[in-house]
């Protein structure tokens, strides 16, 4: 077997920020820049050459992990391992744990799950959809401004921007439904996220039918019927084909998960 | 940089980005964490972070700088096996041995957390790491003993059979 070792040019800049502020500096406009969390995503994409750095920025160090709550409000910092996050109420604790395994988890962080390009052969951003659901607020930097939006917003533009955190309000009630996975480390092929707010608002988004993750606005408006709720969620998505699973069964699959969490969200409440 | 690998301080320059196992087998010329599929996917390139089961395969260098680095090397040594390496002699857990580092690895910060012999928290604990031998029963049979705190017998196996150790650990 070849060795593979990192792709690393001797022209490579390694940038190792010791704080948010520096991070931001590092980041810059975010040209040439490979963000390195975790690492559990980038790290083979760099050894199997599929990217190369030209910079390398490395947020071990940037002091961006932690879970801070300020009343009802919880703010979740990028670095902040996936496994922290195992035992919150749904949907957050149970989706992060259907995330690969128990050494995976910890190494991976919150920032580089929501921020993962799409997957060449299967969906990434497993915790898109618990924190579409949450209504979560991303706070992100880009050529040294700082700015916070919906996540829904974010999404699209993550790749060119700097993720710091995220927050959200602690739901009333929460609820997850995804697919079983073969193995531990499968991509969640696709799953439900939902929670209603304190003041009654409920938000429903799903993982693995497309790009990334997406609210499912039309079934959120007929939540009353989850029959009904399901069937309307397949407005919001465009399935496809992937090595996990095939856009028709995704079209099939889906309204049962979405049945599932209004049900779960019902009985919670 | 500088890297702590089983109590052995190494200068490595220029490797920030490297991932520690290239680092580990490499430039530091430790080898018991194998390298497999590089992407995270096998587990056999699992060593302990400051006692935490890491895969040095998607850890760059740079991470592990100001941390204590273990690896199978420095679990026990021949003369005097830890108890997990023992577990696995008398379980006969290893077969081709490719992934047996980072099990025991795994395993002994499962026993650290003071995981039980509970075969369904074992089988959740190494959950990542793949035995393409499919020696799993085993494996799974040898955690729970040294979880247990057994001794073992290192010249015959559970199931009677002699080990290499029953002839001086000659095969």
């Amino acid at each position: 077997m070849a060795a593979a070792s990192v792709a690393t040019d001797a022209a490579t800049e390694v940038l190792r920020p010791g704080s948010e502020d520096e991070a931001i500096a590092a980041f810059g406009d975010g040209a040439e820049v490979v963000v390195v969390g975790g690492g559990t995503i980038v790290i083979p994409d760099l050894t199997y050459r599929r990217r190369r750095a030209r910079k390398a920025l490395l947020l071990g160090s940037a002091g961006l992990a932690g879970i801070e709550t300020q009343g009802s409000r919880v703010t979740i910092g990028a670095m902040t391992p996936v496994q922290e996050l195992v035992g919150m109420p749904a949907p957050l604790g149970p989706c992060a744990a259907n995330v690969a395994d128990l050494e995976i988890r910890s190494q991976g962080t919150v920032g580089g799950n929501l921020c993962a390009r799409e997957g060449y052969e299967a969906p990434r951003g497993d915790l898109q959809s618990a924190f579409l659901a949450l209504g979560a607020v991303a706070r992100s930097a880009a050529s040294g401004d700082v700015t916070e939006e919906p996540l829904e917003d974010f999404l699209p533009k993550r790749r060119e921007r700097l993720l710091l955190s995220v927050s959200f309000d602690e739901p009333s009630a929460g609820a997850f439904a995804g697919l079983d996975r073969p193995h531990t480390h499968d991509y969640t092929a696709l799953a439900v996220s939902g929670a209603k707010g304190t003041d009654g608002t409920l938000r429903l988004a799903a993982t693995g039918t497309g790009s990334w993750g997406v609210r499912l606005s039309s079934a959120e408006a007929v939540a009353g019927d989850p029959a009904a709720a399901g069937e309307a969620a397949l407005q919001d998505v465009s399935p496809h084909d992937d090595a996990l699973a095939s856009a028709w069964y995704r079209t099939k699959v889906l309204p049962v998960l979405v049945r599932r969490v209004l049900d779960e969200l019902k009985e919670s409440a | 940089m500088n890297l702590t690998v089983n109590g052995v301080p190494h200068g490595v320059d220029g490797r920030e980005l490297a991932t520690l196992l290239d680092v580990l087998r490499e430039d530091i010329g430790v080898t018991g964490p194998k390298a497999g599929c590089h992407q995270g996917g096998c587990g056999a390139c699992t060593v302990l972070v400051d006692g935490e089961p890491r895969r040095s395969c998607l850890l760059p260098a740079a991470y592990a700088v100001g941390t204590q680095i273990t690896t199978v090397e420095g679990l026990g040594s021949p003369e005097d096996l830890a108890p997990i390496q023992q577990a696995f002699v008398h379980y006969y857990a290893a077969q081709c041995g490719f992934c047996t580092s980072g099990m025991m690895l795994a395993a002994q910060a499962y026993i650290d957390r003071g995981g039980a012999d509970d075969p369904e928290a074992i089988q959740h604990a190494l959950a990542g790491h793949v035995c393409r031998c499919t020696g799993y029963s085993k494996i799974i049979d040898a955690v729970a003993a040294a979880a247990r705190g057994d001794s073992f017998d290192l010249t015959t196996t559970a199931v009677g059979k002699h080990t290499t150790m029953a002839n001086g650990g000659a095969a």
